[in-house]
């Protein structure tokens, strides 16, 4: 194999340079021997086969140049020349450079995102086969979605598609432990898991083990850790299983710690961070209605269609089997991954398509670029033809320099996409899945290089090429006459600049809708005021009766009333935009039409809540002291439930049923809260008082108008008083949630915003371009006009019509373009029309600022030309 | 490829090379200069070492393929041979070379 030999030769240049040695001192050792045999002294032999050999050196050399290196070599000293001629013209190096590694760098940054999102399996065992079970009520929070514990073991009994099924608690949001015993107390979050979780979804422990029957029935309180809080609190000590913790106040043995690979909030939870894994004990649950999650994991070879008619047929067996369910049950199976990155599928792919415009326009402002600088270039190209240089020389040499430009994008491109990716990860409040999972990788790195090889190689080569074949004379022949820039030429960077500006203009107008949208769902009325509002977790002791529950809640609200500062304080079992859960609620006496949706939220509040939230009170009396659990039961509704149970009706002082035996009297009506979700108008809620529910855990809600920070410390000194061991991290600021709550939404329009700014920035480099150059060529002919008695201002009014005529182009395609493309962005709006005029009004606005603000400059240095000068045809 | 059929004097010695090789079989580098020697009755003395890039050149064109063996007196010594390229390539340089010996002749004839 002749190119093996001889890329082994290329690699291996010092053992070449040994052998012709030896082959060398062969020949002199034989012609010494000779010499001596013919009666030559030994001293002459050696002198007379040295001189007849001739010089050793250039021999070698020569034989060194027949070797296969001259191209490598050749190739070398042509990348050192491409590099003296970028650094020789740092401008447009830096342009160029700069516009790819922006192109680049957005391009590897959403494709790191979606494809840890999007593209990438879950980290499970065949997530393909995993299924998320789902009930059917989404109207009624996480209650509608979830089943009862009787109900999931009927699946896992009687399914004969599923190899087996697991659940945790969605409700786990109640399951926060406060964690006291190691350093500061810390407030964890953790979720109770079926004791076959980790087993169905294929997760094995990083360290120790998974919990045992024993531990699975509650008999011994056992934990798994999260990788994070593995990392964060226990410096990654692998001795810490076996360890025992103090959580809520009793101890627990650390079984094992989970992989890093496994984080039960990305993928279940996205925007909190779940810490701590405990056994679900299935039959304390037996009683409290919807709280399972499902997943399913099919059997091997079985298809998700087959799982859904087996599903259509069992669940109205089990529904008649079981007339305690109620209104009985649906099943809505998805794949896994869909359930968890669908509702942000379509975020990602119009993300995607962002950048892929932002590339676009990278390529056409490097096309542009080197098409004028090869009209610049066109001479020294023909001098350097004309001195001997072969057309392919000429040709490598150009793209050599291309190469230069690619690759320092890439490198830089890959860079900044780094950068932006930890930038990323650090938002763990983001509630996308997944999020933190996701690394600029391998296969990034790879999309960095052929991105920039693909992007500057064919954009560089075309213009590159045409070049190499100028003709000679043609270039030579270019004195400081005008350009030898044909009419194509100029026409096709106008071309370019125009399609820059369109494809600008479609990123704006994109980036525009979601900011729209954005302030509108900021604007929306949630009901609530979420400034100057704080929420605080606060437990009763786990074995406290309701007497001491009660005795604690009035103890906490007395306290914290007493800090200077606080207007309101009050209790709920449940904050808006977190965690919900569902009851029946009915007016009395009504009969209702089969299939009418009495769902309602719950939420459990003291008096002094709404008032701590800044809910109004529309109409009756809000919860007083003196709705103890012995006197009247009562309920607070919303706006909504009081017109659809009592339309017509003043719903204060009616009966409401609630799911209980006994009617409940309705005292009062609340406004509406958007309590699922800032986007959703909102279902019936309705509220019970404290000291008639009697909850287990509740967040303590206050409200002051001094400073946040500054009344903070008082409020905790008052609730250690109470509770010595409160985590200091505790104090959440209302506020924080509806962060959370649009998270989602800011971090696609950041990013979008982000994409639409580099567009900008690089369409008006495209314009400034086009204009430059045309003004620098047409040097000459303003010359004459204003020989002939143009004022600058006429020239300059000249240009910046040229530059509207181009933006007016530009504007016209990509208002057609952003107008045909509204359905993409559609559902990610809210609040606007996706034709939205004040957007499209605006972005025209923007774009044609920054067209004028682009061209001033080169307008500016037309109307400053000498007319002498150009007419001698030197250049201005 | 490397090209050099203008190149007269590097032409006749690979000329003189390739027709070693093909009459005396697989030869090192110092035994083809002797034979060159001897058969030119020492008219044609070259710089011995310009021997060397000029077989280089032509094992690297497949005109001749080299390998390591034992010398006569049993050194370590690179023995060149003719490969079906090479011989192809005699036959070319030959007719060449009489064609321009012949129109050599022609100009001092009528000169």
């Amino acid at each position: 194999m002749p190119w093996l030999k001889r890329l082994s030769d290329l690699l291996r240049p010092r053992k070449l340079d040994a052998e012709l040695e030896e082959e060398m001192q062969f020949h002199l050792a034989a012609r010494i021997r000779d010499n001596a045999a013919a009666g030559m002294s030994p001293e002459e032999a050696r002198r007379q086969a040295r001189l007849a050999f001739g010089a050793r050196d250039k021999v070698s050399e020569e034989c060194r140049e027949s070797r296969d290196m001259r191209w490598l070599e050749t190739a070398w000293r042509d990348l050192r020349y491409a590099l003296r001629v970028l650094r020789g013209s740092p401008v447009f190096t830096l342009t160029a450079v700069g516009s790819l590694a922006l192109g680049i760098g957005a391009n590897v940054a959403v494709f790191s995102i979606v494809n840890a999102i999007l593209l990438r399996e879950l980290p499970f065992r065949d997530p393909s086969q995993l299924v998320w079970i789902a009930n059917v009520n989404e109207d009624h929070g996480l209650s509608g979605v979830t089943y009862r514990v009787d109900i999931y073991e009927e699946f896992r009994r009687r399914s004969r598609t599923f190899e087996d099924m697991t659940a945790y608690f969605a409700f786990f949001g109640f399951g926060s432990f406060k964690w006291t015993g190691h350093g500061e107390p810390e407030r964890l979050a953790g979720v109770d898991v079926a004791p076959n979780f980790f087993t169905v979804l294929g997760v094995r422990p990083l360290l120790g083990r998974l919990f045992t029957a024993e531990e699975a029935n509650g008999g011994v309180g056992a934990v798994l850790l999260a990788h994070g809080l593995w990392k964060r609190r226990f410096a990654s000590d692998p001795a810490v299983v076996g360890r025992s913790l103090h959580l809520n106040g009793r101890a627990v043995t650390v079984v094992g710690v989970l992989p890093a690979s496994f984080d039960f909030s990305s993928v279940f939870a996205p925007g909190t961070r779940v810490e701590i894994i405990k056994p679900a004990r299935l039959e304390g649950m037996r009683n409290w209605g919807n709280t399972l999650s499902i997943i399913g994991r099919l059997k091997p070879g079985t298809q998700m269609e087959q799982a859904r008619e087996e599903f259509k047929a069992l669940l109205p067996q089990l529904n008649a089997a079981h007339p305690e369910w109620g209104d009985g049950y649906g099943a809505r199976l998805t794949p896994l991954d869909e359930q968890v990155n669908g509702r942000i599928r379509h975020s990602l792919l119009v993300l995607w398509l962002a950048v892929g415009v932002v590339l676009l326009i990278v390529c056409t402002n490097l096309c542009n670029l080197m098409l004028a600088r090869a009209s610049a270039r066109s001479k020294e190209i023909a001098i350097r033809s004309a001195l001997g240089a072969g057309r392919s020389r000429i040709l490598f040499q150009l793209l050599a320099e291309n190469l230069l430009l690619s690759l320092g994008g890439a490198v830089i491109g890959l860079a900044l996409a780094v950068a932006a990716i930890r930038a990323v990860i650090s938002l763990s409040s983001v509630s996308i899945p997944l999020l933190g999972s996701v690394r600029v990788d391998l296969s990034a790195a790879i999309l960095a290089l052929a991105l920039a090889l693909v992007s500057g190689l064919l954009f560089g080569a075309w213009p590159a090429f045409r070049l190499s074949a100028a003709h000679l004379e043609k270039g030579l022949k270019e004195s400081g006459r005008g350009s030898s820039d044909g009419a194509g030429r100029a026409w096709l960077r106008s071309a370019l600049a125009v399609a820059q500006v369109s494809l600008a203009c479609v990123l704006l107008v994109g980036a525009g809708l979601l900011l729209r949208s954005f302030v509108a769902v900021l604007d929306v009325d949630l009901g609530f005021r979420p400034s100057q509002a704080i929420a605080v977790r606060v437990d009763p002791p786990a074995d406290a009766t309701r007497p001491q529950r009660q005795a604690y809640f009035d103890s906490l609200l007395r306290a914290v009333q007493a800090v200077p500062g606080i207007q309101a304080a009050g209790l709920t079992d449940a904050l808006p935009l977190d965690r919900n859960r569902s009851w029946d609620l009915q007016a009395a006496g009504r009969t209702y039409p089969p299939g009418f949706d009495t769902g309602a939220l719950i939420y459990v509040i003291s008096g002094g809540y709404l008032g701590a939230m800044g809910i109004p009170l529309r109409s009756g009396r809000a919860f007083q002291s003196r709705d103890t659990a012995e006197a009247e039961q009562v309920i607070l509704i919303n706006e909504t439930a009081a017109r659809i149970h009592w339309p017509g009706e003043d719903a204060v002082g009616k009966l409401a049923l609630i799911g209980r035996p006994k009617p409940y009297r309705v005292v009062g009506v609340v406004a509406d809260l958007r309590n699922r979700a800032l986007e959703e108008a909102s279902g019936c809620e309705f509220y019970r008082p404290i000291q008639q529910e009697s909850p287990a855990s509740t967040e303590l809600i206050f409200r002051t108008s001094l400073d946040v920070a500054s009344i903070s410390s008082g409020v905790r000194a008052a609730l250690r008083s109470i509770e010595p061991n409160m985590p200091p991290s505790d104090f959440r600021p209302l506020q924080r949630l509806i962060d959370r709550a649009v998270s989602p939404r800011r971090f696609f329009l950041t990013l979008l915003a982000g994409f639409a700014a580099a567009a900008l920035l690089l369409a008006s480099i495209g314009i400034y371009g086009v204009i430059s150059i045309s003004v620098a060529q047409r040097g000459q002919e303003i010359g004459i006009r204003m020989a002939l008695g143009a004022t600058a201002s006429a020239i300059r009014f000249d240009v910046m019509r040229q530059t509207l005529a181009l933006a007016m182009a530009g504007l016209a395609i990509g208002t057609i373009v952003s107008l045909a493309s509204t359905k993409l962005v559609g559902a990610l709006l809210f609040g606007i029309t996706p034709t939205d005029p004040l957007t499209f009004l605006a972005m025209i606005v923007i774009l044609l600022v920054m067209s004028f603000a682009a061209a001033w400059v080169p307008a500016r240095r037309a109307s400053r030309v000498d007319p002498v000068l150009a007419l001698r045809g030197l250049r201005t | 490829m490397p090209n050099h059929s203008n190149d007269r004097l590097q032409g006749t010695l690979d000329l003189l090379v390739l027709k070693t090789l093909a009459s005396r079989g697989r030869m090192h580098g110092y035994a083809i200069t002797l034979h060159i020697e001897h058969i030119t009755k020492e008219v044609l003395r070259l710089e011995e070492g310009s021997l060397y890039p000029a077989l280089h050149r032509m094992t690297k064109a497949g005109w001749l393929s080299a390998e390591w063996g034992a010398s006569e007196n049993n050194r370590r010594a690179r023995y060149y041979s003719l490969t079906a390229a090479g011989r192809k390539q005699l036959f070319e340089e030959e007719s060449h070379w009489a064609e321009l010996t012949k129109a050599v002749a022609r100009v001092l004839r009528s000169a």
